[in-house]
This record gives structure tokens, C-alpha cells and sequence, in this order.
């Protein structure tokens, strides 16, 4: 493997594990299913381009963070005003928006902004070196999943996050403690979606294009990326849970890199994707499993090893 | 201090569920009373806690609390003067906060949960959260960063009776909360709830099945059955009244929906 590509999957890694860490809080820390992500980051890539051909590529970024919190906005009304299911809640706003979507993009399935300033050329005009020419993506993509992060923690820890974490773990106990939950996770599906915005206006802005179709399987990702960072970290302090969250979108990004390596088609992406889920779901489980069939062997064996010493002792007598 | 006046509740109308779980039920509480109810299962004594605490509207009838008409005040409104407890130990706590961070949730209700929604919770109230564990005796003053799910069911429930009056309430429910805990468990939890209630002068309605209990604790008891209440004692009376007469009054109630239940059986025989 090349310093280019695991450069790559760590950048696109990145960006991706924004939207991880909004599964995290709609996820783990709300215990919803909001399936709303595809479309949602989508949208994030659609305003994020049509802003940046616009010349505005900064402001981009609280414009797409915007309208990913106008639709968390809608899959928690529908939820909490209309008691609609979340799962379903989510489908419908996600269905949605893919109208919305080509809306923003002017009726068009594809935007290209090749040749307009992005934040990246911004960024990168800031250094000549040689060394800053090759990193810089790499590094303001870390400042900003840092400062996403850090935001997450704080956050989690203010009366208002303390609320949202209970509206999550339990609900019984929330009604008892004079919080509104619908209050609760419209403030989390907001701040949630409008991260999943922030990755797609990232993610426009480094593959210079939006595309109707970007957001396809992003629930899917996010989510493996999410088990991962949960098989390998545990369940932990906060801080420790979200830089696990991180750290297996950077993780998942390079085995989806090794596959590329493997040259394993293109077509067989998703294959490959729903395998790596499927693999992080069953490690805790199968750890378990070989657990317990080691120690069975081991006491059978014992129990066998005791039983045939009694019947030796007894011939002797 | 409360006064509900002739609620209803049926779930289900129209349909063949119907069920009339309230009917026409009145009941005053003043200033600091401590009243046990008792009755049979279904007799309504959830519902009509689920009613005062908001978790439906009642389909006629007022609750005023302290003089205030809650009739038709949202649930998560109420909370902040009613206090609550379940007979399920893990209802009333989140068990993958702290017991600091669940102990920071309910005290929300100290500042309505609406000023400063995005300050931390201070030092000072880290502190006053230590001094209310350590009157539990249980030694969770020094575990309050671990997370709540590791403790027993009583220590869970001990946690969700100060989570309950860590800001006084106006009113606290307490829904047979020892009944899930071993004896020695459960009289803790109930010397801590006497304690509570008597120290803070809170008025408190308790659903029993121990009918000694019944007498016992606090000053009233009410017997329930058919949605309605059907024996109330206080004062003399009360202090007069034995486990037997308790019990043969709850045989009474019970028997008398026994004997409706075989009317109707044979009445629809003889159709």
C-alpha cells in the first residue's frame, strides 16, 4: 500500500466518519433508526455544490449543515408531532428529498464545479512547501472532524445533551423527570442531520461534483463504521466512544481500500460493504462463542483426566 | 392539596374492549396527608395514578393540584411537581448514565429545563448530589461515575426514590414501589421513604398489597375496586381498624365483581 492511498482513505475515511458520528447520536445515543442519511447527505452535496459554483464555497458549509438540520427537522416532526414510527418517519423524508435534491441541482443529475474555489484550494493556498501541498486536505479535513467532534462531547455533557442521552436510554424515566422527549429528539435528529449535510458538502467540495445517486448505501456505511468503532473501543467514556466512532470509519475506508488493492470489481462494492457489516456485527458474538467452546473442552477434559485417576486408584487398591 | 373531582377514564370505547377503568372517581388530599391505597388487580389503581400523572386525559373530570387545574397539562409539564415511582426498578433510572448524570437529569426540575439548557452541571450540585446518596447508606456517594446499570434492583430504586424528591414535589406516586425487592431491600426502602416524606412534609399517595402495610404507613387508606373508591378511613377509625376487617372488606369488593362476572355468565346462559 502506497502513502497515496492510505492518504486517501483516511481523507475520504474523514468525511465519511462525520456521518458516523451522526448515526452515533441518532443511533446510540437516541436509539432511533433515522433512515433519512442517503438522502440527507445528498442534499448536504447538492447545496454544498450549487453554493460553491456560486462562489461562496465557506459559506457552503453552514448552508448545507442548515438544510441537513431542516430535514432532521422534518423525520422528528413526523415522528414526535404525528407519532409516525422513526424507521418510517425516515423512509418518507428520505424518499423526499430525492425530488428536493434534484430541485437544488436544478433539475439536473449531475453538477460539476471543476474550476471554482473550494474551501481544500483555500486552504491550501495558505502554505507553499512542499510537504503542505500533499497534506493539506488531510489536515483540514482533521481540524474540522476534530472540532465535530469535540462539539459532540461537549454537547453530550450539557443539561440539554444530558437529556438527550436519557431520552434514549429511557423513556419512562424521561417522562418522570419533567423533559419533553419530543423537545429532546428534534434537537438531537437536527444537530444529527446537519452533521450528515456537513460530510456531503465536504464531500462535494473534494470530488469537485454532486451526483444525485452519491448518497446511496451511506446509512449502510455509516453504520459499519459505527460497529466497528463499537467492537473495537467498547463501551467507554464519551470521548473514548466518539474517537472510536472515527477511528472505524478510517478503518472501514482502508479495507475498502485493500479490496481495491485485491482488485476486486467495482460491482462488487456493496457486496463487500454489507460483508464487512455483517463480519463487525458477528466478532463480539463469535468471540464469545470460541470463549466458551475452548473452556467446555477444557472442563470435559478435566472432568475425563479426574474420572479415569479415580479408576486407576481403585485397581490399585 | 390535591382534588380530583369525578374523573372517567374508559379505554377503548366502542369497541369490544371497552373497559370502564375509572368511573366518576373523587378524591381530596390535604397538605402533607400519606394515604395507602389497596385493592384487587384491575381495580384501577394504576390507571388512576397514570391519570394524576398525566400519562392520558381523563375523558371527563378535572385534577386541580395545589390549585391549579392540571386537567389537561402535558405529562412532561406535571413532572416537575409531581414525583414518581414504578414497580419496576429499571423504569425510573437510565442505566447507561452515571448515577451523577441520572441524579443532573432529574434536577432539571429545579430550574424548569428551561434556563441554562447548555451549562454543565456545577461543582455545588455535584456536591449536593453526594450529601443525598450519602443519606441512602447504600455507598453510591462513591460510585457516582459509574454507570447505573451495574447496581441491584434496591439500590436502583433507592436512586429513583431521590431522583423523585430531589427537588420536592408537590405530590409523589409511589406505584408498589418495594414490591419487586427482597424483604430486608424493601422495609430500606420504605424507612427511606417515610423518612423523605415525613422530613419534607410531602403529600404522597402508595399503592400496596400489604394490607398490614395499608394501616401502618401513613395516615389514610383507601380501598379501590371497580374504578371507584370504595372505603376511605383516616383518624380514629383507622387506628381502630384490623388487618381482618381490611381483608374481609377487600374480599367484599373483590367478591362482589366475582358475582357481577357470574351474573352475566348466566345470564347469557339463558339466552
Amino acid at each position: 500500500m502506497t502513502v497515496q492511498i492510505v492518504q486517501t482513505a483516511l481523507e475520504v475515511g474523514l468525511i465519511y466518519s462525520l456521518i458516523a458520528l451522526s448515526l452515533f447520536l441518532s443511533f446510540s445515543i437516541l436509539n432511533i433508526c433515522d433512515l433519512s442519511t442517503d438522502g440527507c447527505y445528498t442534499l448536504g452535496c447538492a447545496v454544498g455544490a450549487v453554493c460553491t459554483m456560486a462562489g461562496h464555497p465557506i459559506l457552503a458549509i453552514p448552508a448545507a449543515m442548515g438544510a441537513g438540520a431542516c430535514s432532521g427537522f422534518m423525520t422528528a416532526l413526523l415522528q414526535t408531532r404525528f407519532g409516525i414510527q422513526s424507521i418510517l418517519a425516515g423512509i418518507i423524508v428520505n424518499t423526499a428529498l430525492y425530488t428536493v435534491n434534484l430541485a437544488v441541482m436544478g433539475f439536473s443529475s449531475n453538477v460539476s464545479i471543476f474550476g471554482t474555489d473550494t474551501i481544500f484550494t483555500l486552504f491550501k493556498g495558505l502554505g507553499d512547501s512542499e510537504m503542505w501541498k500533499s497534506w493539506y486536505k488531510l489536515i483540514l479535513l482533521a481540524c474540522i472532524v476534530f472540532a465535530a467532534a469535540l462539539f459532540v462531547r461537549w454537547f453530550l455533557s450539557t443539561r440539554l445533551g444530558l437529556s438527550i442521552r436519557a431520552t434514549g436510554d429511557s423513556p419512562a424515566m424521561v417522562r418522570a423527570s419533567s423533559i419533553n422527549p419530543a423537545f429532546t429528539v428534534t434537537v438531537g435528529l437536527c444537530i444529527s442531520n446537519s452533521f450528515t449535510g456537513l460530510a456531503g458538502c465536504l464531500i462535494a467540495q473534494y470530488n469537485k461534483q454532486s451526483d444525485i445517486n452519491l448518497g446511496t448505501g451511506m446509512v449502510t456505511i455509516a453504520l459499519a463504521s459505527l460497529v466497528i468503532g463499537e467492537t473495537f473501543f467498547g463501551r467507554g467514556s464519551m470521548g473514548w466512544r466518539i474517537f472510536g466512532v472515527i477511528f472505524g470509519s478510517c478503518l472501514y475506508r482502508f479495507i475498502i481500500s485493500l479490496a481495491l488493492r485485491l482488485n476486486v470489481p467495482t460491482e462488487a462494492f456493496k457486496l463487500v460493504s454489507a460483508v464487512i457489516v455483517a463480519i463487525a456485527l458477528i466478532a463480539p458474538k463469535a468471540k464469545n462463542m470460541i470463549m466458551f467452546s475452548r473452556h467446555r473442552r477444557r472442563a470435559l477434559k478435566s472432568r475425563a483426566g479426574a474420572a479415569l485417576k479415580e479408576k486407576g486408584e481403585r485397581k490399585n487398591a | 392539596m390535591l382534588k380530583i373531582s369525578h374523573i372517567s377514564k374508559t379505554f377503548n370505547p366502542g369497541t369490544v374492549n371497552e373497559r370502564k377503568a375509572l368511573s366518576d372517581l373523587s378524591l381530596e388530599l390535604a397538605d402533607g396527608d400519606f394515604a395507602t391505597i389497596v385493592g384487587s388487580n384491575g381495580a384501577g389503581k394504576s390507571t388512576l395514578f397514570n391519570a394524576i400523572a398525566g400519562t392520558f386525559y381523563t375523558d371527563d373530570g378535572f385534577i386541580e393540584l395545589d390549585g391549579r387545574d392540571i386537567t389537561f397539562e402535558k405529562e412532561h409539564v406535571r413532572s416537575r411537581y409531581i414525583g414518581r415511582l414504578f414497580q419496576d426498578p429499571l423504569m425510573g433510572t437510565a442505566p447507561n448514565m452515571t448515577i451523577g448524570e441520572n441524579l443532573s437529569v432529574a434536577y432539571l426540575r429545579a430550574s424548569g429545563g428551561r434556563k441554562g439548557i447548555f451549562s454543565r452541571i456545577s461543582k455545588k450540585e455535584k456536591e449536593l448530589f453526594r450529601k443525598q446518596l450519602e443519606m441512602l447508606n447504600m455507598g453510591l456517594e462513591e460510585r457516582m461515575s459509574s454507570p447505573v446499570g451495574l447496581l441491584s434492583g434496591g439500590q436502583r430504586q433507592a436512586l429513583t426514590l431521590l431522583m423523585a424528591t430531589i427537588v420536592t414535589p408537590k405530590l409523589l406516586l409511589l406505584d408498589e414501589h418495594t414490591a419487586a425487592l427482597d424483604p430486608a431491600t424493601a422495609s430500606k426502602v420504605l424507612e427511606l421513604t417515610k423518612k423523605i416524606v415525613r422530613e419534607r412534609h410531602i403529600t404522597c399517595l402508595m399503592v400496596t398489597h400489604n394490607m398490614k402495610q395499608a394501616l401502618e404507613l401513613g395516615d389514610r387508606t383507601l380501598m379501590m375496586a371497580d374504578g371507584r373508591i370504595v372505603l376511605d378511613v383516616n383518624g380514629e377509625e383507622r387506628s381502630h381498624m384490623k388487618v381482618e376487617d381490611l381483608l374481609q372488606q377487600f374480599a367484599q369488593n373483590a367478591g362482589k365483581s366475582l358475582d357481577n362476572d357470574r351474573i352475566l355468565l348466566s345470564t347469557e346462559e339463558n339466552v
